[in-house]
């Protein structure tokens, strides 16, 4: 196994904290480990009680879980962060604008710099869509786009979620914990506030609302239910934004237009929030045994009668082997370099690139094209020599499903696990939000924490978990 | 709003009433249950416990005799028994959770808080172990503060629009249901054919009525006299004042159907039907109940309390 080295955000491998830890670095050395665990437990009993909790899929007993908190604030400096959300923002951009390529003339391919089977063959492009244009051309109106930092300023995108991102309500309620929790340490920081996201959102997707409606748009958003594994930040977003929380049956669509059912009858929807997958929208459109969707949905939406947040069909911009073009898309659209970098990747689809992966199988990290949620991938570093060759095997057999990365050296933070304060590794997802008017993103993000020693996976499914993100103006 | 949000709103009250009125029919029932033969002690006050609960019949089909500790049992932890204080929470919070936008963050969290309590209960308690009345008393008083605090937040934080409205129709019916119920029940145990009614063998059974309701203190203040079978029966069922009476409960959804009705701006069959329940109350005393029967006068209620339910449910649940 290879030895790697790890950048500390606090550290940043010195003795000394870098200064805009300085704080943190001093509340770690003044307050004693039994603080720490009190401080922690009543961080659990804040979150049971509020319900912020998550199934696991295939978990027996799963039931409900609570996402392990750490109560050790990440802390990021303004600099760094203003280059990040330039960086966010120009991604998005290009995402879009991609999109509404892809969906309409298609340029980027004959201008031949994307395979074009990778988008025909690619399972989230609905062809049903070509030749559609989205309102305003915004197609993602909710990213959330996955950084990984291996330096002071050395900062990639790992992950492109364009489809319907989660996790923004950890965001929001581990800042309410950490102000309840932690008051004095807060607020000698003066953390960038992220609270008015919710209200950002629902401007952004009263903005998006069918051009031409002339009445109060009226949103809603619309769960798979309550045993869906995000149902908490459904319930939470639905609230925080004041609009209804819907699920499938509550819809009915007349004459290509979408009402819900309300105790003083029908009403008309603008804007649909969707929190469910292409394939269970419209059991008339995509899967016939979808019992979460909405018949007819998909031809109200077709007439521009309703407005789907994020649109449908842009899974095919962030699946991992689109991923590898984003610079190309980047540089297409937008006529400039990206601001933000990708980590080298090999698409095992190209012969050279595979024969490669396979000869360093124990080194790379794989994944599965159109995996998610750290189901699917190989860690090499740390599979055992039997799950190397299963993975050997599943690539010979189909190489295009597959794309592998170097394992990243990503930074580390501290966070407080049963052997005391010690360094974890830490990814990034900031929340990019756009509008008619353009793109926000509020300061911060979900970071997730892998709360084992060396572990890389950070994803809750796999026992990672979460702490506050705070940016905070320079030292 | 939504008709889903609606009905789940209303049952979620429903649940939480009835989980409160079954603890404290257990409550009383221990009661009575203690006192010797001598001071009334009919030797059956458990299984008259699962008639106040109208859960006699379903008891039966899987216990064998109505002892205390089944009847707890059944009362409070059976999973079977879609009426148990445990079913009644863990439907309540089923519901809450498909209505978190529809209620206030306080009133959540105390369904939530009593389920992590009822949890708890269940993982430290051995399978088949018979819990001494010490470990259920203290779970009793949880399941009554979660009562207390759900419908205090409700009232103190809920905007008054619908959502309120119609969780407090929930409320209020299955309110009436339960005052009903008691009433019923201990009328028939306790007053057989031609008996004088009142004597003081019967003392403790009638007091046990007003706790039931927690009306114990407030009938010394409403009447400023001794304990009198015809007067409990006035409270209950009569006067309007008295919170748990059926008057007051339909006062209530009277008026909270009316105000659905205002704010929707049109008036239909549960409007009329409360108003017509309400107003025969109103004009009734307590001597033409017991002149016409008093288990056929509550008969009549239940049917008309449940009829409200399918009204309101076809006018505005079912949409």
């Amino acid at each position: 196994m290879v030895e790697q080295t790890f950048w500390d955000e606090m550290t940043s491998d010195g003795a000394d904290a870098r200064a805009v830890y300085a704080r943190v670095d001093q509340w770690l050395r003044d307050t004693p480990p039994d603080v720490l665990a009190a401080r922690r437990s009543q961080a659990e009993l804040l979150f049971r009680r509020i319900g912020i909790t998550f199934a696991v899929y295939g978990a027996k007993d799963a039931g409900e879980r609570l996402i392990p908190f750490d109560i050790i604030p990440r802390v990021i400096g303004q600099s760094e962060w203003s280059l990040l959300e330039k960086g966010l923002i120009q991604r998005v951009k290009a995402i879009n604008a991609f999109l509404t390529d892809i969906y309409g003339a298609r340029e980027i391919l004959r201008a031949g710099l994307i395979p074009s089977d990778l988008v025909y063959r690619n399972p989230h492009f609905r062809p049903e869509m070509a030749g559609r244009r989205a309102p305003h051309d915004i197609w993602v109106h909710i990213a959330g786009i996955d950084i990984v930092r291996t330096g002071e300023s050395d900062f990639y995108v790992l992950e492109d979620n364009a489809r319907t991102p989660s996790g923004v309500s950890y965001m929001l309620e581990n800042r309410e914990v950490m102000m309840r929790l932690l008051p004095d340490l807060f607020g000698a920081h003066r953390v960038a506030p992220v609270e008015n996201y919710t209200d950002l959102l629902l401007n952004c997707l009263r903005s998006v609302a069918p051009i031409g409606s002339s009445r109060e748009p009226v949103v809603a958003l619309l769960t798979p239910g309550q045993y869906n594994s995000a149902y908490y930040e459904h319930s939470f977003l639905a609230d925080r934004l004041g609009v209804e929380l819907v699920e499938g049956h509550d819809l009915s669509v007349r004459d290509d237009v979408v009402y819900m059912r309300t105790t003083q009858g029908p009403k008309r929807v603008d804007v649909i929030y969707r929190r469910i997958d292409d394939d269970y929208l419209d059991p008339l459109a995509f899967r016939a045994d979808s019992a979460l969707g909405v018949p007819g949905l998909v031809n109200a939406y077709n007439a521009g009668n309703v407005t789907l947040s994020n649109a449908i069909g842009t899974g095919v911009a962030d699946d991992k082997a689109m991923y590898t073009y984003m610079p190309e898309i980047v540089r297409f659209y937008l006529g400039e370099e990206a601001i933000l970098k990708n980590v080298p990747t090999w698409r095992c689809r190209e012969a050279d690139a595979l024969k490669y992966v396979l000869e360093h199988l124990g080194e790379l990290v794989v994944k599965e094209v159109n995996g998610s949620g750290g189901y699917g991938m190989l860690v090499g570093p740390h599979a055992t020599r039997a799950e190397i060759e299963d993975f050997r095997a599943k690539l010979t057999e189909a190489p295009d499903n597959y794309i592998a990365q170097p394992t990243l050296s990503l930074s580390t933070c501290p966070a407080f696990v049963e052997s005391g304060v010690a360094p974890r590794h830490v990814d990034l997802r900031p929340f990019v939000l756009t509008g008619a008017d353009g793109s926000r993103v509020v300061p911060g993000g979900l970071t997730r924490v892998a709360m084992r020693a060396g572990s890389l996976v950070v994803n809750s499914s796999q026992g990672g978990g979460t702490k506050d993100t705070w940016i905070i103006e320079d030292a | 709003m939504l008709a889903r949000t609606a009905d789940n709103l209303f049952w979620l009250a429903r649940y939480v009433e009835r989980a409160e009125f079954t603890a404290r029919i257990i409550d009383i029932t221990a009661r009575l249950a203690a006192l010797p033969k001598a001071y009334g002690n009919s030797g059956s006050e458990w299984e008259s416990a699962l008639s106040a609960v109208g859960s006699l019949e379903r008891f039966n089909e899987t216990y064998d005799t109505p002892d205390e500790a089944s009847v707890i049992e059944f009362l409070i932890f059976d999973p079977e028994n879609a009426s148990s204080i445990r079913s009644c929470i863990e439907l309540a919070r089923t519901n809450a959770r498909a209505v978190r936008t529809a209620l206030t963050a306080d009133m959540w969290q105390s369904i939530n808080a009593c389920w992590l309590e009822l949890r708890n209960y269940e993982q430290t308690r051995a399978p088949f172990e018979r819990m001494s009345r010490e470990r259920i008393d203290p779970f009793l008083d949880v399941v009554k503060t979660m009562s207390r605090d759900f419908d205090g937040a409700g009232y103190r934080n809920m905007l008054r629009n619908d959502a309120y409205w119609f969780n407090r129709l929930g409320l209020y019916m299955e309110r009436a249901d339960n005052t009903a119920r008691i009433l019923d029940v201990k009328y028939h145990v306790l007053l057989p054919e031609n008996e004088t009614v009142g004597g003081s063998l019967d003392y403790f059974q009638w007091t046990a009525i007003l706790r039931a309701v927690n009306a114990f203190t407030a009938y010394h203040w409403v009447y400023r006299q001794g304990i009198k079978p015809w007067l409990i029966a006035d409270l209950l069922i009569l006067k309007k004042e008295m919170p748990r009476s059926l008057t007051s409960c339909y006062d209530n959804l009277a008026h909270f159907l009316d105000a659905i009705g205002r704010a929707y701006g049109v008036q239909g069959p549960s409007q009329r039907h409360a108003r017509s329940v309400l107003l025969r109350l109103e004009n009734c005393e307590v001597q033409d109940v017991f002149q016409n029967g008093m288990h056929e006068f509550i008969t009549q209620f239940l049917t008309d309390n449940s009829r409200l339910g399918t009204l309101v449910a076809e006018q505005y649940l079912l949409n």
